[in-house]
């Protein structure tokens, strides 16, 4: 063991029933050095972080802490924390309805009395020491998100700690509050914490990182400085071959505009959406609405798919008047929607793959006729088969599956109903560089087809890469619209800040 | 081979949930073996009305578990769609059994059509009620334990307020006949009555979305929701349906006594059906869930009370021994125990694997 080695972990193995989640992994983290560690969706990434943080046991193999000892069994996550080991999940698990000092401090001390004036002032201390713009006293939920997370890492770290883990601590958070995130870690780094970065970016991991480790189908692929690993590379090494370019993805403009829309809008709202808006689109044509975090685009889409209560408005799908006012006459209209809240709105968590899968059509169908098992079985495997969702088997419960996984069996929903409109919010948040190429294809394959689809992301190059037209939101409000040559980031930019004029 | 693998698995992943219930039941019928082999014995006796019926232990626990069947198998559905459950049945049973008592009493002289007509009645009556919890649970997100604390408090006032202070009295043959033995038939009615609901529920899961849009539901109502479903509709229906199982063992109970007496009948079978859901296995949060489980779980909690008074134990004493049971049931069905054992398997599993693979 080296001496500033602060974490080695050798030759770790870790099954579950059917599948082998690690083999033979080794993973050594540095003192002071911000490690990513790099995989697709069921790469083992969690897996390798759970057996590390007492979560999961290891099957076999052996870790080592620097002042605690070599090949040492991680039972608990109490027992992880216990030995150095502090971890920040991707959803923040802190308490909202508690002051920022409750949280840094509850469930840590073992007195039974609290100390509050203490626990104020060591708190205050804290957060100025490590630049956190909170004050102590003032109520978690008033802060932002990234100040919640970096209530949440003030918190793991102060607890003595060697080795902290980021779980996708930046997934919900946007530019300027990543860069604070960063700065956050770089500050840990110079106090000598090893800090183990786990993200889908790309780019943040050559911005902050210094090593990267890779994972692929629960082996290790190598680690890597990040002088010596060129980005494409690093694709290529996390989904084992080399990478579809993206410059084939090309969006398709020819679609007719002439004829009826498949789908109009005029004057729609609804209670999340109060600011009425004309919408319209194309069979065959991909469009999306793009904005900053709250411009409104998703409720704008939930509005044309009756997700909220619908307030007013005129719709017609292919030239006829329809009413859509909730999900279901949606869905009978030929409208399909995959949500961007996937764990909330998404999946139901207990049922199984087959079960997730046909929901849609089988609501559609009708509550008078179940689908029968064998048919059930034929659809769930046709649609396992053709987006190549992993998963042991379609009796799995979809809650075992990884994210990336969950939202093909989501979109596998969908496709299924054969949707002549589908409303796509946020299809590739948290999930691999892979996966999220593959979901690009297949909406321009779809559109091909003639399915008229309205695409939604945050990664505006996305977007410009598959969108047709762009409906430009800010405020709550259709700012602008960009066509064909028009597109481009620069447009997206001008367009939303020459909205607020 | 992997097909065979793969189904044992299904079978495994589906049934699993009815090990604790049966292997109680097993105990108990274990247990009674090494007590006492008469325990089990059934004979052929003649009763009070001349007819040839079957008696004994084994058909006391039978017949005696019907109400609790019945209502457990409402309840489930009610827990799984709402992840809560309805503590207000033995009132509204009580409710039930007086709306049908009232019928019978106000009509000439009994007749199957009275009967039939009684019984209509007092499940629309149900229903009425049912209904009443439901739109507080589905449609005003009232917590339903909350929501039916109401009918709980006044249920059974609302009960003397239809027949008055007294105990009433209903004789007729065919009560007799429903509530105990039909001439010529030497197993009793209930038990009949018990398989024809399990039947009708069994047909409605078969030919109808009930136990899939109930799982959808009570797992994740808002993504239930954004796929169609009108979750607050299906809330309400699990709440009416809980409603006629209610009349059906409202009817039952009164026609087993030949009376009601609204503070008594069925009183305190509320904690038994919750319990009988618990037991089968069902997350009291509501969720997935397995009807079957609920059933073994009311039997077992009636053959746990004969066995019990088989072995001469009080009646005041009996509720004591039946919570050391219940504790172990539930600490062995707990989700900490589960995982535990899950573990061990795996971990056997293991040892043996290898040996499969070469082979």
């Amino acid at each position: 063991m080296q001496n500033d080695t602060v974490l080695s972990m050798r030759k770790i193995c870790k099954s579950f029933p059917g599948v082998r989640a690690l083999h033979n992994v080794d993973f050594t983290l540095r003192k002071g050095e911000i490690h990513a560690l790099m995989g697709e969706n069921g790469a083992g990434k969690s897996t390798l972080i759970k057996v590390l943080t007492g979560v999961y046991e290891k099957d076999s193999g052996q870790i080592s802490i620097l002042g605690v000892g070599e090949d040492i069994h991680i039972k608990s996550p109490q027992e992880a924390q216990d030995v150095g080991i502090s971890t920040v999940y991707q959803e923040i698990t802190l308490c909202p309805n508690l002051t920022v000092a409750e949280n840094m401090f509850i469930g840590r001390d073992k007195s039974v009395v609290v100390h509050w004036k203490q626990m104020v002032k060591k708190s205050g201390e804290i957060l100025e020491n490590l630049g956190i713009p909170a004050r102590p006293k003032q109520q978690l939920a008033s802060c932002s998100l990234a100040v919640q997370q970096m209530v949440a890492i003030a918190r793991a770290v102060d607890m003595e700690c060697k080795v902290l883990i980021l779980d996708e601590p930046t997934s919900s958070l946007d530019e300027k509050e990543v860069r604070m995130i960063f700065d956050l870690m770089r500050n840990l780094k110079s106090r000598g914490v090893g800090i183990v970065f786990v993200t889908h970016f790309l780019e943040q991991v050559y911005e902050v990182s210094d090593r990267i480790t890779v994972l692929r189908n629960g082996e290790l692929v190598g680690t890597y400085d990040i002088d010596n690993l060129p980005q494409v590379e690093l694709v290529s090494k996390m989904i084992g071959k080399t990478l579809d370019d993206l410059s084939t993805i090309h969006r398709n403009d020819a679609y007719s505009e002439s004829g009826t829309p498949a789908y109009q809008a005029k004057n729609l709202s609804s209670s999340a959406c109060p600011n009425p808006f004309d919408f319209k689109i194309y069979q065959g044509e991909v469009n999306g609405f793009t904005g900053l975090l709250g411009s409104g685009r998703s409720e704008c889409a939930r509005a044309i798919f009756g997700a909220d209560r619908v307030s007013g408005g005129n719709v017609t799908v292919n030239g006829k008047k329809a009413k859509i006012h909730n999900p279901y006459e949606a869905m009978r209209s030929g409208i399909g929607y995959l949500p961007e809240d996937r764990k909330m709105d998404g999946i139901i968590a207990d049922l199984s793959v087959r079960d997730n899968i046909i929901l849609a059509l089988q609501v559609i169908k009708g509550f008078f006729k179940p689908f029968s098992r064998a048919e059930a079985e034929a659809f769930a495997d046709e649609y396992i088969q053709k987006l190549e969702i992993k998963t042991a088997s379609s009796d799995t419960p979809i809650k075992s599956l990884s994210g990336g996984n969950q939202q093909k069996v989501i979109l596998a929903r969908w496709l299924l109903t054969h949707p002549q409109y589908l409303i796509l919010d946020e299809p590739t948040r948290g999930i691999d560089i892979g996966t999220k190429v593959e979901i690009q294809k297949l909406v321009l394959q779809l559109a091909q087809e003639g399915v008229s689809i309205t695409f939604i992301s945050s990664e505006i190059e996305e977007m410009l890469r598959t969108c047709s037209r762009l409906i430009v939101m800010r405020d709550r409000n259709i700012v602008g619209e960009l066509k064909g040559n028009e597109i481009t980031q620069n447009n997206v930019m001008h367009t939303i800040a020459k909205g607020a004029e | 081979m992997a097909r065979d693998l793969r189904k044992a698995s299904r079978l495994r992943n589906e049934y699993s949930q009815l090990l604790v219930p049966v292997i109680a039941i097993v105990a108990l019928v274990v247990f009674n073996l090494i007590r006492d082999p008469s325990f089990f014995s059934i004979s052929l006796t003649v009763n009070n009305e001349g007819n040839h019926v079957l008696t004994g232990n084994l058909i006391s626990i039978l017949n005696g578990a019907s109400e609790l069947a019945i209502l457990a198998m409402g309840m489930t559905l009610v827990t799984a769609a709402s992840g809560g459950q309805d503590i207000s049945v033995g009132a509204t049973a009580a409710i039930a059994g007086s709306v049908f008592v009232k019928v019978l009493r106000n009509s000439a002289s009994i007749t199957p059509l009275t009967i039939i007509i009684g019984f209509v009645v007092c499940v629309v009556v149900s229903i009425i009620f049912g209904a009443f919890n439901g739109t507080l649970v589905a449609i005003f997100n009232i917590q339903p334990m909350i929501a039916t604390l109401i009918l709980f408090t006044c249920g059974r006032s609302i009960a003397y307020w239809i027949n008055g202070g007294a105990t009433p009295t209903v004789s007729s043959s065919i009560l007799k006949a429903i509530g105990g033995f039909i001439p010529g038939i030497p197993v009793p009615t209930p038990v009949f009555i018990v398989i024809l609901c399990a039947v009708i529920f069994a047909v409605i899961f078969r030919f109808t979305n009930l136990s899939f849009y109930t799982q959808a539901v009570g797992i994740n109502q808002q993504a239930a929701r954004l796929n169609g479903i009108n979750s607050t509709w299906i809330k309400l229906l699990a709440f009416m349906i809980l409603g006629i199982c209610v009349a059906v063992a409202g009817c039952i109970r009164v026609s087993r006594l030949g009376l009601i007496n609204h503070e008594t009948i069925l009183a305190e079978i509320e904690m038994d059906a919750i319990l009988a859901v618990a037991i089968g296995g069902n997350a009291l949060n509501g969720g997935k869930f397995k009807m079957s489980g609920s059933v073994i779980g009311a039997y077992t909690i009636q053959a746990l009370t004969t066995t019990l008074y088989a072995m001469k134990v009080s009646s005041s004493e009996i509720k004591a021994y039946k919570a050391i049971v219940i504790i172990i049931l539930v600490v062995i069905g707990s989700p900490v125990v589960k995982d535990a054992a899950a573990r061990l398997r795996a971990r056997l599993v293991r040892k043996t694997a290898p040996v499969a693979e070469r082979s």
